[in-house]
């Protein structure tokens, strides 16, 4: 008997898929805006939205907060500032309009926490204390919780539809390239879940798990970016053929190693220093190598992939571990107190700040540190790069290319678009913002809300200047997507007792094994963590021959329950992350990254021929991935 | 790991039709042994140790033993979340204890009513770049760029 199960439908004006900072975001200014026009906001979460994302666990720091109105401790900066030091970082490739656009609304969500109930830490003037010059420090254990129950409140109970995973997007049938809805399914129950709706905002986080991690034992959960980030931000943009750009702009955070604890605080408001295991600082002995990577590798702050890349030259060279030197940094700190019972105060208050920094966002950091015995008073602790991630939001910029304010996109990138309506795709009605929008990044927390704000003002517009549109989806199509969604629970019914070990059996592939599988063909062949994130042509075509058979294979996974089900289509959504990666490295001719990805082949920096953005594009007519090249536009001037 | 379950202390969220740990897990980690009526930690390998289960379970019987592939036996650190702030207890391998509380937030849980205080949306104002609670919550001019 093939498992069938009831089909719910659901129709609304607005639908934002993904619950984290930028989908409740989305929630808070969509509902806002609907109630007058008498529009229906739609929210849906694969997980219940009080912890769900990237912000569950909590975090220790707000990383973007401009400052204009003078809230801060020190730093009073303007979105041109914020457009430099972000276009700095990111090797000179990003959309200004956008990185502009985040900026100058970002302060507004920041306000709009502090009096939802987060705590920020205050000096003795009442100002925000800052972590370093874009960053503050709050008291983030429920800074998700919070979120959350502001945007419960703005759109209600009844519009969130929780434990429900989207496998596809749809499109309207009477034209193809126009999204109006999507379809997944309960993990709960059996009940498969079609949303109609005139305008979609797409915003599911970034994808973990598409390398193989350094931890692949029971700690392969210990993500940096948390496990359940799949990726279906993009494959399902990609799916329905939306361009997508600096995919190739993966993130490989440097943290305090296996447990993936912040640095942040260390190296900013400790003023802490890394070295190798023979005390010789990397950042200053590597300069001349740094600087190679012209002109980026001689500008301030030094970018983050640099970093890595002079981290990583003293690992290659056996001089490892490389150690974060906490003991110093907290002498100097108490030091600068000549009054003993002052300096006692300030110890103690320092290692309280210390240790909230990872109870507050990476509490397997403090259960390390407890483990292994750590005092960071008395011993340093060492730091490694991780393995690669996909995040539109932090220090990388995968995501989709989309439109930018009507104030300040340049003329060069409208054609590209059906309609312009700020953070809508090159798809109609699909809008993106957080982690799936691309060439943005240091969005972070507030920002990834700001921008789910920004998105969710432009699609409320959408949906109401296309009043009269209604989504034309035939049954026939809801049975066929049915049916190719639970396809995995009735290959493995039918199959499971042709062997006596469910695990091993030649008609299937559980998605364990197809992850795995993944994770070793990027890996090896696409510069994950075993080649120092090195590769080249051939090994790249290598890999795109590998994906093939796994994409071929992906019609066979196997699930036992509905859990399982999650797991083969996030994987399935990890697969095609994993496509559209590697594709894009292979068209860019050059190591624009160092420390993120190296090209052997092309091992230089060459700004003359590729300041300029590789997007991707899938064709859902042909099947075919094409590679379009845009021109960078500089909007604000050095 | 993970977070695992005692079974002296879980008593399955009685006769709730879902487990608080089960509500809550962003990954869906968490489920009900309906015979035994105790919860447990279905993939351990998937778990990010975000505490979300430790910390919302009402009878304080979920932990976390850290991942066996790297982290040494014996530590364990452990939550008390309150309404406005949360309690850490750091036990060490070698048996020393740090305490820390910290602030969760400031106020009332449930109090949070995203769009209160703010004038109601002016259909005119959907063109306009400026969003909700803007420019008040800027607290200066709108910011644009000199082309």
């Amino acid at each position: 008997m093939p498992y069938e199960a009831e089909i719910k439908e659901v129709e609304t004006d607005v639908l934002i898929l993904g619950g984290g900072m930028s989908g409740c975001g989305a929630a808070v200014e969509a509902s806002y805006w609907a109630k007058p026009l008498g529009l229906k906001v739609t929210l849906v979460d694969k997980a219940a939205l009080d912890r769900s994302g990237a912000v569950a666990m909590g975090l220790s720091a707000i990383n973007t907060y401009l400052g204009m109105s003078g809230r801060a401790s020190y730093g009073q900066w303007t979105p041109e500032d914020f457009v430099k030091y972000v276009r700095t970082d990111l090797m000179g490739i990003i959309r200004e309009d956008l990185v502009y656009d985040v900026a100058r609304h970002v302060d507004s969500t920041v306000h709009l926490f502090e009096k939802w109930g987060l705590p920020i830490w205050k000096d003795e003037n009442g100002k925000y204390i800052r972590e370093g010059p874009w960053q503050i420090m709050i008291n983030g254990e429920s800074y998700k919780v919070i979120v959350a129950e502001a945007a419960k409140s703005a759109i209600g109970i009844d519009n969130i539809y929780e434990r429900v995973m989207i496998t596809h997007l749809l499109t309207d049938d009477n034209d193809p390239t126009r999204v109006c809805g999507a379809v997944g399914f309960s993990v709960r129950e059996d009940k498969f879940y079609v949303f109609k709706a005139k305008a979609v905002i797409c915003a599911f986080g970034g994808a973990v798990h598409v390398f193989r991690p350094r931890s692949t034992g029971e700690g392969l959960g210990r993500a940096w970016y948390p496990p359940w980030n799949a990726g279906s931000t993009y494959a399902l943009m990609a799916q329905v053929g939306a361009e997508l750009t600096c995919m190739d702009v993966r993130f490989v955070p440097a943290r305090y190693k296996d447990g993936y604890g912040p640095v942040g605080a260390w190296f900013l408001l400790f003023k802490c220093k890394a070295t190798n295991a023979f005390g010789e600082e990397y950042m200053v002995t590597r300069k001349a190598e740094v600087e190679k990577f012209q002109p980026y590798g001689s500008m301030t702050p030094m970018p983050t992939c640099l970093r890595n890349h002079a981290m990583l030259l003293d690992m290659k060279e056996g001089k490892g571990p490389i150690y974060m030197r906490t003991p110093e940094a907290i002498k100097a700190l108490a030091e600068a107190i000549p009054d003993e019972k002052e300096r006692k105060k300030k110890f103690k208050e320092l290692e309280s700040e210390a240790w909230e920094d990872f109870l507050d966002m990476t509490i397997s950091q403090a259960l390390l540190w407890a483990a292994q015995n750590i005092d960071p008073a008395v011993e340093p602790s060492e730091i490694m790069p991780s393995e690669p991630y996909f995040i539109g939001s932090h220090a990388g910029a995968s995501g989709a290319w989309v439109v930018g304010p009507a104030d300040l996109m340049p003329d060069e990138y409208k054609d590209a678009f059906p309609a312009l309506y700020n953070r809508m795709t090159t798809v109609m009605g699909l809008f993106t913002c957080g982690d799936g929008s691309g060439a943005s990044g240091h969005k972070f927390s507030s920002g990834s809300f700001t921008e789910g704000r920004i998105a969710a003002k432009a699609a409320v517009k959408f949906a109401n200047d296309h009043k009269d549109y209604t989504p034309s989806v035939s049954d026939e199509k809801v049975m066929k997507l049915r049916e190719i969604v639970y396809r995995p629970l009735n290959l493995f019914e039918e199959n499971k007792n042709a062997t006596t070990r469910p695990e091993i059996n030649p008609n299937y592939i559980r998605p364990k094994m197809f992850m795995f599988r993944l994770q070793k063909i990027m890996d090896e062949y696409v510069g994950g963590i075993s080649t120092y994130y090195t590769t080249s042509e051939k090994l790249l075509e290598r890999g795109l021959q590998l994906l093939q058979f796994l994409k071929e294979d992906s019609e066979k996974l196997a699930a036992e329950n509905l859990h399982e089900l999650q797991r083969a289509w996030e994987n399935v959504h990890r697969m095609w992350v994993a496509e559209a990666h590697t594709r894009t490295i292979l068209a860019r001719k050059e190591t624009r990254y160092p420390g993120y990805v190296y090209r052997a082949d092309y091992p230089e920096l060459d700004d003359a021929n590729w300041r300029k953005f590789v997007n991707v594009r899938y064709n859902p007519q042909t099947q075919e991935w094409e590679v379009i090249e845009r021109p960078y536009v500089q909007l604000v001037p050095e | 790991m993970p977070s695992y379950v005692n079974p002296e202390k879980c008593d399955g969220c009685k006769a709730l039709d879902k487990t608080a740990c089960q509500y809550i897990c962003p990954n869906d980690l968490m489920v009900l042994d309906k015979e035994k009526e105790k919860a447990y930690n279905q993939e351990p390998e998937m778990c990010w140790e975000c505490y979300s289960c430790v910390k919302i379970c009402p009878q304080q019987a979920i932990e976390v033993r850290g991942y066996a592939d790297f982290v040494p036996l014996g530590a364990q650190v452990t939550p008390l979340r309150g309404s406005d702030s949360i309690m850490w207890t750091v036990k060490f391998r070698n048996g020393s204890i740090k305490r820390f509380k910290f602030p969760i937030r400031t106020t009332p849980e449930g109090s949070i009513k995203a769009h209160e205080g703010f004038p109601e949306a002016k259909v005119e104002d959907l063109d306009s770049e400026l969003l909700f609670s803007e420019p008040d919550t800027l607290e200066v001019e709108f910011p644009t760029l000199k082309k």
